[in-house]
């Protein structure tokens, strides 16, 4: 693909701190490399704020290779951008021409409250794992990795479901702000190995019960969140929190 | 809203077959007839009791979502694109429901509070409802507004028809096509019929 050089307009949102009102301000780049990708672009933008003695857009990013889900910009009103099954870190600029104008605000959720400008507190999600997300193992020295025989159906859904990288990008974009889809993929992971088995009902039921706690909506079915989610999660994780959830709730004796 | 959804669309089926004797052309003999034992029969009045606690539960299901799922984003976005990543009428869910409740109460005070409450207010007697749909289906704005809530009826079910079975767990990578398809099939012709029946009368087609 040809390399080009483009000049943007970007309306970004700026919020001091999660008390303060925040508001959208504009600001123009130039000379943007098409094959920078979209945090590069914005790493330009700060040393050009800092430069004019300006505070920097404070926004989350760590691996940069799209494997670490901290990234987290709804960039013209989609989230992670216009690119599907793809994170912001790995958004290029090629994405866009010159002269666009590019909106970019943080997740908007309640259960994910803004701490600055482009960063929002996900640690409800940490939280929503706490309360299920793990297995019990005996210590000791490590089993044999394939001493449980697992069908290969399983196995694939499993781990197509652990490929959630619980950025929140299903939050973001689910018109409910509904984590259906990370919980949904949280509890399959776990659901269809033998090794979830055991904490198979209590995981469920808490980590449900967690989610609605944190303030999450509800999943209305539009399936956004898989159109959106950068690793392309099913809503068919969804479906399976759904019947453990009815199973788990129809068979426990806790209550 | 799943359970209720599917109690709702069995329903309709029942609904629509009863209403396509119309079609008969025996003037409305055996719709009258049919009509009759709706009324009449203490196990249909008893199911009807049923429909509407069900309708009703549907409602207030949908009013407890629509405010939890508004509560769960305080601060709206300033620029968003739904369209790049669902369809309208799954995300509009709530405003169909509420266009059909208000059909509901220009359908019940038509057909409904003449026919069923009437029988206890005024005490029994003979009915042609057939006539009456006649009558009622006479004037071209009220097909009009019939024909609206049938088209807001279809967009309702061909989402919540394949979105019930979702919710209750089931998305399988056979069946899952197929129950897509049969609530699309199920959406056109539940519609059809409705929306062909006050067209019908009211082009007098039908005698």
């Amino acid at each position: 693909m040809e390399h080009y050089h483009m000049n943007l307009t970007l309306k970004v949102w700026r919020q001091k701190n999660s008390k303060e009102q925040g508001k959208l301000e504009t600001y123009q780049v130039k000379g943007i490399s098409s094959e920078m990708s979209f945090l590069e672009m914005f790493d330009v933008l700060n040393e050009q704020l800092i430069v004019d003695g300006k505070e920097p857009i404070a926004f989350d990013h760590d691996c940069r290779e799209g494997i670490c889900g901290m990234c987290s910009m709804y960039i013209n009103g989609q989230a992670h951008g216009p690119w599907q099954q793809n994170t912001t870190c790995q958004l290029h600029m090629r994405a866009f021409k010159d002269g666009d104008t590019i909106t970019v605000e943080p997740w908007r959720s309640k259960a994910f409250p803004v701490l600055k400008d482009l960063v929002v507190n996900r640690s409800a999600f940490d939280r929503i794992i706490q309360a299920g997300g793990f297995i019990s193992v005996n210590t000791g020295n490590a089993v044999d990795a394939n001493a449980i025989a697992i069908d290969k159906k399983d196995a694939d859904d499993a781990f197509m479901a652990a490929a959630c990288i619980g950025c929140g990008a299903c939050v973001a974009t689910c018109k409910n702000g509904s984590a259906m889809l990370f919980v949904g993929a949280k509890v399959s992971q776990l659901a269809l190995l033998p090794q979830g088995g055991p904490e198979r009902e209590s995981r469920v039921l808490n980590m449900v019960a967690q989610m609605d706690k944190e303030g999450f909506g509800n999943c209305t079915n539009t399936y956004a969140c898989e159109a959106e989610c950068p690793k392309g999660i099913s809503v068919s994780n969804i479906a399976r929190l759904n019947s453990e959830y009815l199973k788990a709730g129809l068979t426990t004796e806790t209550k | 809203m799943a359970f209720t959804g599917l109690f709702l669309i069995l329903f309709l089926i029942v609904h629509a077959s009863i209403n396509a004797c119309i079609f008969l052309n025996d003037g409305g003999k055996t719709f009258n007839e049919m009509a009759r034992f709706m009324s009449h029969n203490w196990i249909m009045r008893f199911l009807e009791l049923g429909l509407f606690a069900g309708l009703i539960t549907h409602i207030i299901q949908g009013l407890m979502l629509w405010s939890q799922n508004k509560n769960a984003r305080p601060v709206k976005y300033a620029y968003s694109q739904p369209n790049k990543n669902s369809k309208w009428y799954s995300r509009s869910m709530a405003i169909l429901g509420t266009l059909l409740l208000l059909f509901l109460v220009m359908h019940l005070s038509h057909f409904y509070v003449d026919t069923k409450v009437a029988l206890y207010v005024k005490g029994d007697a003979p009915h042609n409802l057939f006539e009456e749909m006649k009558e009622v289906f006479s004037v071209n704005w009220i097909v009009g507004l019939y024909v609206a809530g049938v088209i807001a009826l279809f967009w309702h079910l061909y989402h919540g028809f394949q979105s019930a079975f979702q919710s209750l767990g089931f998305n399988h990578k056979k069946y899952t096509p197929l129950i897509k398809s049969i609530g699309f099939g199920y959406a056109i012709i539940i519609c059809l019929l409705f929306a062909s029946m006050p067209i019908a009368m009211f082009f007098d087609w039908i005698k």
